[in-house]
């Protein structure tokens, strides 16, 4: 008989390595930055399992991890900004968004100074 | 619990970001004094919580709140975070010295933005590190780690430039899934024992899948952000794409944040878990690291390149002392002497590198340029320049009296006495190589030039002094180390012995340079003998190998890999 944490817990590990296949295989460093954001929503739903099973400290319901969940987000917001804010220059300066300085050369005819 | 004189360790993290929401409210023209009224008040705050914790000889507590874990938070500093906190401390100040004429706040009132950022971030990597030496919970050190992150990839891309947005785009991409990786491993942990305080984790973890999956996911997730070989793809070209002052704060001091995490949870949360083949690998990786580094250094073409492949093998050194530190039977990680070593590592890098990065600068905005083979001449028209790179690349060879040299006198003794001959050879071998780049490096840099050396710009005295001086630093450690250390690990600099085999690393380095260096140092006969062509084709090897590691998807899996292997390897531990 499964548990409704141990379903939640298989969905976080799903997720977690959904996103570390995007992370891995997409190059594109948008798509990075939401596979990093697909892994981070898996790593959260882990720690609200956790927290619904009670932790090993015995609680029927602990809301330490909830605490700490909303930090996590919060650090995971503020980083997806500052990628999103980096790739966003990176476009404006060099009219690319690639992680690769070939590959930008390649798309903008090899001319330009990347 | 929470006794007087302990507030200072609250200070110590809250002071440099007060610094930096009053630099951004009183904005560009005087962020400049605010940072230097900053790093003073820090650094008494730093020296008041040394001498604190010397007087009492315990670790100091300071509870948030009066709140005692697991529900609260806790500070504490014992010996490693305050000796790690010194450093940087001093290193912050250096590092302030020298740029502050670089980055003065522009005449005008549309002046540029680096100037203003630089300082700021200075300011925030400085309260990031002092959190992540401080912070004595799990997660308060993922949120420093993070912050450390935050502050550090912008000090990449300062100038705006293409190529720089790049390369702090990939540094933060790969940062992050290392970062995720450790909050996966941290959420683990948290759901076995109910807590992530490292005090209470330390005497609750006990070897079992979860701990091994933790400790495996939390270390390669660490070693990502440290950039250890082969996890190194974000780091040549962001320490040498940002400014001089930048990439001394980057190699100096923020990859020490992640390392010292690794310590800290190798040692302090679960010492008991890690096993002796898991230490090895780590180790080997560091071994890697200092042969391959060096190796792609000597190739380089540029002197911030060279550098910040200098730094990749410098890390790997950080991590030869993981192995040594085991108890007499193999099965826990213990304080001791290889520690003593590693932190005193630590601390002799984030010296010795800041001061070649900056010198490096120098030459740079001196020249125009930084093209290695074009730097005949430099010694006469910068000799002040000049005279911290070498020693700074002195400390770093480990001569006597630097810290370096200490530290491998600790880490053989301990090598020794476990009977872990393997690592003598990598730690006597190592310095020949740290000696290739320098010998390439100062035989350019004393070659007779062709035509008179035309200087853009004087390097101002403030800069040179600092970077001389961070240099100095770093060559004199271990004669600030005596009083602790047995007496006889020092001999004198200039007896026989030590000259000799100073005198023997710099011939295998000079050999290493002659025969990898991708210009013949011995200039016209460019092809030379079968030796010189045969070493070439190895040094174009080991640049492949690097150019392979640093592709993103060879990257990934390669982390992913490493993750696997460190879990299997603790596994095994536990079962023979």
């Amino acid at each position: 008989m499964m548990t409704v944490a141990s379903v939640f817990g298989l969905c976080a590990a799903a997720l977690i390595g959904l996103g570390l296949f995007g992370l891995i295989t997409h190059p594109q460093p948008l798509r990075k930055i939401l596979a990093f954001n697909v892994i981070g929503s898996g790593v959260f739903l882990l720690f609200g399992a956790i927290a619904y099973r009670g932790a090993g400290a015995g609680m029927a319901a602990d809301p330490v991890p909830q605490a700490l969940l909303i930090t996590g987000i919060v650090v995971a917001f503020s980083a997806t900004a500052l990628a999103v804010a980096v790739l966003l220059r990176l476009h404006e300066e060099t009219g690319s968004a690639s992680l690769t300085a070939e590959a930008a050369d390649k798309r903008s005819g090899g001319g330009q100074d990347a | 619990m929470t006794e007087p004189g302990t507030l200072s360790l609250v200070c110590a993290v809250l002071l440099p970001f007060l610094g930096v929401l009053a630099g951004l409210a009183l904005g560009g023209r005087n962020v400049r004094a605010v940072a230097l009224i900053t790093i003073l008040a820090g650094l008494a705050v730093v020296f008041s919580i040394a001498l604190t914790f010397v007087q009492s000889a315990q670790p100091l507590t300071y509870l948030l709140g009066g709140w005692a874990p697991p529900l609260g938070i806790a500070l504490r500093a014992d010996g490693l975070s305050v000796t790690m906190m010194l450093a940087v401390a001093v290193v912050v100040a250096g590092i302030a010295a020298y740029a502050w004429r670089d980055f003065a706040p522009p005449a005008g009132d549309a002046g540029k933005r680096a100037p203003f950022m630089y300082w700021l971030l200075l300011l925030a990597v400085w309260g990031s590190l002092n959190l992540v030496f401080l912070s004595g919970d799990l997660f308060t050190l993922y949120v420093a780690l993070e912050l450390l992150t935050f502050a550090g990839v912008p000090l990449v891309c300062l100038d705006g430039r293409g190529e720089t947005l790049r390369a702090a785009l990939r540094y933060l991409l790969f940062a992050l899934a290392g970062s995720l990786l450790y909050l996966l491993g941290a959420v683990l942990l948290y759901g076995a024992h109910g807590t992530l305080d490292i005090a209470l984790l330390a005497g609750l973890v006990s070897p079992g899948p979860i701990a091994w999956t933790a400790a495996a996911l939390m270390t390669v997730g660490l070693l990502a952000k440290t950039a250890l070989f082969p996890l190194h793809i974000w780091l040549p070209p962001a320490h040498a794409g940002a400014p001089a002052a930048g990439s001394a704060v980057l190699s100096a001091l923020v990859i020490k944040g992640s390392w010292f995490l690794v310590v800290r949870l190798w040692f302090d949360v679960m010492p008991g878990v890690i096993t002796f083949s898991a230490a090895q690998l780590l180790a080997a990786l560091g071994a890697l690291a200092i042969v391959v580094g060096s190796v792609v250094a000597l190739r380089q073409e540029r002197l911030k390149l060279l550098v910040a492949y200098s730094t990749i093998a410098q890390i790997g050194y950080l991590f030869l002392m993981f192995p040594l530190a085991f108890d007499a039977g193999g099965t826990a990680l213990v304080h001791g002497a290889a520690l003593d070593a590693g932190v005193l590592q630590a601390v002799s890098h984030a010296t010795a590198k800041a001061g070649m990065f900056m010198a490096a600068g120098l030459i740079y905005a001196s020249l125009g340029h930084d093209r290695i083979a074009d730097l005949a001449g430099i010694a006469r028209a910068m000799p002040v320049t000049v005279l911290a790179f070498a020693v700074a690349g002195l400390a770093l060879m480990g001569v006597v009296p630097s810290g370096a040299y200490l530290a491998k006198k600790l880490l053989l003794a301990a090598a020794d006495g476990s009977g872990q001959w393997w690592w003598t050879l990598v730690l006597q071998g190592g310095a020949a190589f740290t000696a290739g780049y320098m010998v390439l490096v100062l035989a350019n840099v004393l070659r007779r030039p062709a035509a008179p050396v035309v200087l853009l710009k004087r390097a101002s005295r403030l800069s040179e002094t600092a970077a001389l001086a961070l240099a100095a630093c770093s060559l004199l450690l271990a004669l600030a180390a005596l009083g602790p250390v047995p007496g006889d690990l020092i001999s004198n600099p200039l007896a026989p012995k030590e000259l000799l085999s100073t005198l023997a690393v710099v011939i295998c380095g000079g050999l290493l340079a002659f025969g990898m260096s991708r210009r013949s140092l011995l200039a016209e006969r460019a092809d030379g003998g079968f030796a010189r062509r045969a070493m070439v084709a190895a040094g174009a090897a080991f640049e492949r190998l690097d150019e392979f590691a640093r592709r993103w998807t060879s990257a990934s899996i390669l982390l992913l890999a490493l993750a696997g292997l460190f879990g299997w390897l603790m596994v095994q531990g536990a079962a023979g």
